[in-house]
């Protein structure tokens, strides 16, 4: 796996994250779009989008990956997904 | 006496033994379809037929019989859980296998041969002491023993301190046994068939028919066939199907990777478990021993060996048995596991009337094949989930009230 930090490096140097999902309102949402964000997956097979740590560095990043070819096919850092800054009270 | 042979081939008193009556057309309509021929499914389909009396029901598979994780898991049958809940069910279950052989009239070559779960910590031995203790109160044999009775139960393993991980104790399950796991399957379906139930291998599910919320028909490659009951039971492919049906599983699909030895003279009676080495092992009738380990490090709908896993398992093998550094590695294969977060099942009621969930047995399916059949069974003939499913039901996740057996599973962590 190509590590956005670090170039490529054995994949078990890397930890897996979980899928890429949008974080509900935690003030507002119900307890079935709480544990809906917490506890359910997508699980597709096919194309994820996915959170994963090199774990020497401790660098978190987004792969794109297919879950039935068993092939990475992009990483880059979280800072394109993710542009505003979120402060939490 | 090779004529004498084919005299009694041919003679009609002795005919052949036809377990599943050849390959029939879909009807258009069932009382029941069961989504998934695994063991769960045959199993659901066998008592559905001879304690309820519902025969109208055909089994759908896209492969082939008992193809898919009932042939790739190791065997491994016990009780000897965390929770309340997962103790009370998996023993009932282990209640059923033992009388399985002669209810189904197939030899499931049920062995009991008792099952270690080794504690190289001194946490792992207090969560030991928990299991042990929560298991005796539920009328299930367990004990914590030390390596006096551990070296008499198993005198091959290496309980010596020049080890990286010394074994301190172990959790010692009596009936804990291992089973042909195939004939787990073929034993239910042959059972099912004698009643009526129909099954239609290679025939792939594409689609859930709903109306009003309820579950009406389903769209197979074969066309579509109205049903007044589903229960899905596709371990590795359930979020898949459920998304078909409309509704997200808290599931991810893991690997989870096995392999054999070459046979050896019989040395291993008991099953050893480590769950701080994630490894596990026992010796088949045939003399090969079965290993595995704990699940891959991501998800994956495939089912490739790796040589990742080899090596970490082997490291881990001969630290307990040392003198298995020449043996060679015979087969390798791997299953899709559906891992849930609290390593607990989801049985039982959906988002969809009428439509039933066998789901998330992750790497604890086989174990629990009789059990799920006949409650399952249950819940189909009285459209009521039995209470002891209803700790596994996939609304604890939104009332956050799951059922934690992390500390229980073998190595799948």
């Amino acid at each position: 796996m190509t590590c956005p930090l670090n170039g490529p490096r054995n994949i078990s140097e890397f930890v897996y994250g979980g899928e890429v999902v949008t974080m509900p309102d935690p003030a507002r949402s119900t307890d079935a779009e709480w544990a809906d964000y917490v506890f359910l997956e997508e699980n597709p097979a096919g194309v994820v989008r996915e959170w994963w740590c090199h774990a020497p560095t401790s660098f978190w990043f987004i792969a794109e990956r297919d879950t039935v070819r068993d092939e990475i096919l992009r990483t880059y850092p979280a800072g394109e997904v993710f542009k505003d800054r979120i402060d939490f009270p | 006496m090779p004529f004498g042979l084919i005299k009694y081939g041919f003679n009609k008193e002795y005919p052949a033994r036809v377990d599943l009556p050849p390959a029939c057309d879909l009807k258009d309509s069932y009382d029941v379809v069961i989504v998934g021929g695994g063991g769960h499914g045959c199993a659901a389909a066998y008592y559905l037929a001879t304690e309820h009396g519902i025969t109208d029901v055909a089994v759908l598979d896209k492969g082939y019989l008992g193809g898919g994780n009932t042939a790739r898991n190791t065997a491994i049958i016990r009780a000897n859980y965390l929770t309340p809940d997962g103790v009370n069910f998996y023993a009932e279950s282990v209640g059923l296998y033992k009388e399985l052989s002669n209810a189904l009239d197939y030899n499931i070559m049920y062995s009991e041969r008792g099952h270690l779960t080794l504690a190289h910590t001194d946490s792992a031995v207090r969560t030991m002491r928990w299991r042990a203790e929560v298991n005796k109160h539920l009328g299930v044999e367990s004990e914590l023993i030390f390596a006096d009775e551990i070296a008499r139960l198993c005198p091959t393993l290496d309980l010596s301190d020049d080890v990286r991980f010394p074994v301190l104790a172990a959790l010692y399950h009596p009936p804990g046994s291992i089973a042909r796991h195939d004939a787990v399957a073929w034993g239910y379906a042959a059972g099912a068939a004698r009643h009526g139930v129909e099954f239609h291998q290679k025939t792939e599910v594409t689609g859930i028919v709903k109306e009003a919320g309820r579950v009406v028909a389903v769209e197979t490659e074969r066309g579509t066939v109205k049903c007044g009951q589903v229960i899905q039971a596709v371990a590795g492919s359930s979020s898949l199907v459920a998304r078909m049906a409309g509704f997200k599983l808290p599931i991810r699909t893991i690997p989870l990777q096995a392999c054999v030895s070459q046979p050896l003279k019989p040395f291993l009676d008991p099953i050893i478990v480590s769950g701080s080495l994630h490894a596990y092992v026992s010796q088949s009738a045939r003399g090969e021993l079965v290993m595995g380990g704990s699940t891959d490090p991501y998800p994956l709908y495939g089912t490739r060996s790796s040589l990742d896993f080899k090596e970490g398992l082997m490291a881990h093998m001969l630290e307990l048995f040392p003198f298995l550094g020449e043996v060679k590695v015979l087969r390798q294969w791997a299953g899709m596991a559906d891992m849930t977060p609290d390593f607990s099942p989801v049985m039982g009621e959906t988002p969809v009337e009428n439509y039933w969930l066998d789901a998330g047995w992750g790497t604890w399916g086989f174990k629990a094949t009789p059990v799920c059949g006949k409650r399952m069974a249950e819940t189909v003939a009285t459209g009521r989930v039995p209470d002891i499913l209803q700790p596994f039901r996939l609304s604890r996740f939104e009332e956050f009230d799951q059922v934690g057996e992390k500390g229980a599973a073998s190595v799948g962590h």
